[in-house]
């Protein structure tokens, strides 16, 4: 268990590292059975969301299709979001930079209304979750490669 | 023969003023002997000699040679003209309405020769004359002089400028026009965009906004005198008009959803628009004066990027209704749409060119950008410039030149993804970096300012 941790912090330490733009640790999500765990964070801060049940999910090239482990870190933030049912979040939708601008604020715009979209099928109220568009606008991880690329084709949420 | 008309300057304290032509005929008709074609692209510029505009005092002359220099700028920017060095001049020319010592002037292979004088007048106002010859032939091609305030000596410089580009190639000139676009600057990751408008060529450079709100895509009105542009200033991305004589910023409304992806309907009174709804985006008009927007798809895909043909009479846009990004064409009211695009990859940003015959866009395959044009009915697909990210064609008002950004790759660092400005003629020829302070995306190419 301790050297599970001990990796867990440290693939924490390493997403931090690559991703040194982003406002919140990257999503690593210790969920234990039945529901989020607590984290060392502010109860329903961000940083809490990121480390208990995972702030984003990731997004296929030009796709706005949920994967299957999305659906997984949604089903965390959902029980995350009833935990804390005072909390409203705002879903971002980002793109990669390998599209034209004004496609991508849409496709960013359909990324944050499918992450909407599910979490109102797990029963989060629709009245508390806004979403926004940032397109290919607002980077998470800098750089024009694919591994940069794929942390960018994503929605988070992001607590207000 | 008298003609008026209205120059505007940017808002903020530079006063409007108005621009009195006259044309200076000539002693014999002119017949059009020197003549460029510019469909096919010109290898041999046609060489040109500018000598400065005499005045009477230092004061006049000083600012006939900053005039000449302008418009010398702007005919050798369009890759049509190669303006002699001034040091190779065998006379200067001061009395300006004598002929010109034609053999003078064949002698250091000047096909066609610019003179020109100023003179301030009592009213404190300039009079600005000019007249272009045809060396070999001897004869005068065009003369006009201009009166108007000193400080819009540019604008009499790029008129200039246009005339000898009409009179030599039977095409409309560019150089007397405006591009607003989006200065950048600051990390990728936080990055700092302001509206920004300057002279096409590179003068006269405003920021119109100072960088607190995120803003896109600005495109003018028909009369240069309105911007409609995206803005993250409210929190939601939304749609903004911008009035260049007052500066006054507003939003279009608060409608539900994001408004983005504006361009003005070729009558003025509408735009055209994006909205999108529970996640899909549709296209919208919205009525200028009424703020009534009227629906114009209703799909699952992505339309957007939308353009009305000169007319106003289409509209072209891109969608992934087929499954991925094409062009397609429909009626202003919304029937008859049709794809357009069938080459490999994914094809967005299109706009008509303002002549009507071609539709510029953006491509993108096997991991490269492209800008190139194609017919409204889809056939001749050409492209012109290919680069790691080029996007964004604007049409210069006499659809014989384009404008897009060019952005270079960005490494892990942070380092590179710098944004500059280009020009290229429609032949795929003459491909330049356009001025800017800095950082600089999304042009937008202003019509004539007359």
């Amino acid at each position: 268990m301790l050297a599970r941790l001990t990796a867990l912090a440290g693939a924490l330490l390493l997403l931090a590292a690559c991703s040194s733009t982003s406002q919140a640790p990257a999503t690593v999500a210790p969920a234990g059975p039945g529901g989020v765990g607590m984290s060392q964070y502010a109860p329903g801060s961000q940083q809490d969301l990121a480390a208990t049940a995972g702030d984003r999910v990731f997004f296929a090239f030009d796709s706005s299709e949920v994967s299957a482990e999305g659906q997984q870190i949604l089903q965390r933030q959902a029980d995350w979001l009833r935990r804390y049912p005072n909390v409203s979040v705002t879903i971002e939708g980002h793109c990669d930079d390998r599209g034209t601008r004004e496609y991508n604020l849409a496709l960013g715009q359909r990324r944050a209304t499918a992450v909407k979209n599910v979490l109102v099928a797990m029963g989060i109220p629709a009245s508390r979750i806004q979403t926004i568009s940032y397109g290919k606008e607002r980077p998470i991880v800098v750089g024009d490669n694919e591994e940069a690329w794929a942390q960018n084709r994503v929605g988070i949420t992001t607590v207000q | 023969m008298k003609k008026q008309g209205r120059i505007a300057g940017i808002g903020h304290g530079i006063a409007s003023a108005a621009l009195f032509i006259v044309v200076l005929l000539a002693a014999v008709p002119a017949r059009a002997e020197l003549r460029i074609d510019i469909t096919n692209g010109v290898s041999q510029p046609m060489p040109i000699a500018l000598p400065p505009f005499a005045g009477g005092s230092p004061q006049e002359s000083q600012t006939g040679a900053a005039i000449v220099h302008v418009t010398s700028d702007d005919l050798q920017s369009s890759g049509l003209f190669q303006p002699i060095d001034p040091r190779s001049f065998i006379q200067n020319v001061s009395a300006n309405d004598a002929q010109p010592n034609f053999g003078e002037w064949r002698q250091i292979n000047a096909q066609a020769l610019v003179t020109g004088a100023v003179r301030a007048l009592g009213d404190g106002r300039l009079r600005v004359e000019f007249r272009l010859w045809d060396v070999l032939a001897q004869q005068q091609l065009a003369g006009f002089a201009y009166t108007t305030t000193p400080q819009n000596w540019r604008r009499i410089a790029h008129i200039i400028a246009d005339e000898i580009y009409k009179r030599i190639t039977g095409e409309d000139g560019y150089f007397d026009t405006r591009i607003v676009y989006i200065a950048e600057s600051g990390p990728a990751a936080h990055r700092i965009k302001r509206l920004a408008i300057m002279d096409q060529d590179g003068a006269n450079n405003h920021f119109l906004t100072d960088g607190r709100s995120l803003v896109l895509t600005p495109r003018f009105s028909p009369s240069a005198q309105e911007i409609t542009y995206l803005s993250y200033a409210s929190g939601t991305p939304r749609v903004y008009l911008y009035n260049i004589d007052t500066g006054q910023q507003e939003s279009i409304g608060d409608f539900p959803g994001m408004t983005f992806a504006p361009r003005f309907a070729p009558d003025g009174n509408r735009l055209i628009l994006s909205r999108s709804e529970n996640g899909n985006s549709n296209l919208f008009v919205l009525d200028l004066r009424t703020r009534r927007m009227t629906r114009l798809t209703d799909d699952e895909a992505i339309d957007t990027s939308p353009c009305y043909s000169p007319d106003g009479s289409k509209i072209v846009f891109n969608s992934d209704r087929g499954g991925s990004q094409q062009l397609y064409v429909m009626d202003a009211g919304g029937g008859n749409v049709h794809r357009i695009s069938f080459g490999s990859g994914r094809y967005g940003t299109p706009v008509w060119s303002p002549r009507g015959d071609l539709i510029a866009f953006t491509k993108i395959d096997g991991g490269q950008f492209y800008i190139g044009v194609m017919h409204p009915d889809g056939s001749g697909e050409r492209l012109l410039t290919k680069d790691w990210l080029v996007e964004g064609p604007t049409w210069a008002p006499n659809g014989r030149v384009l404008a897009y950004f060019r952005q270079t790759p960005t490494d892990s660092y942070g380092r590179g993804g710098s944004s500059r400005l280009f020009s290229i003629d429609l032949t795929g020829y003459n491909q330049r970096e356009l001025k800017t302070s800095g950082d600089a995306s999304d042009p937008a190419w202003s019509p004539l300012l007359r």
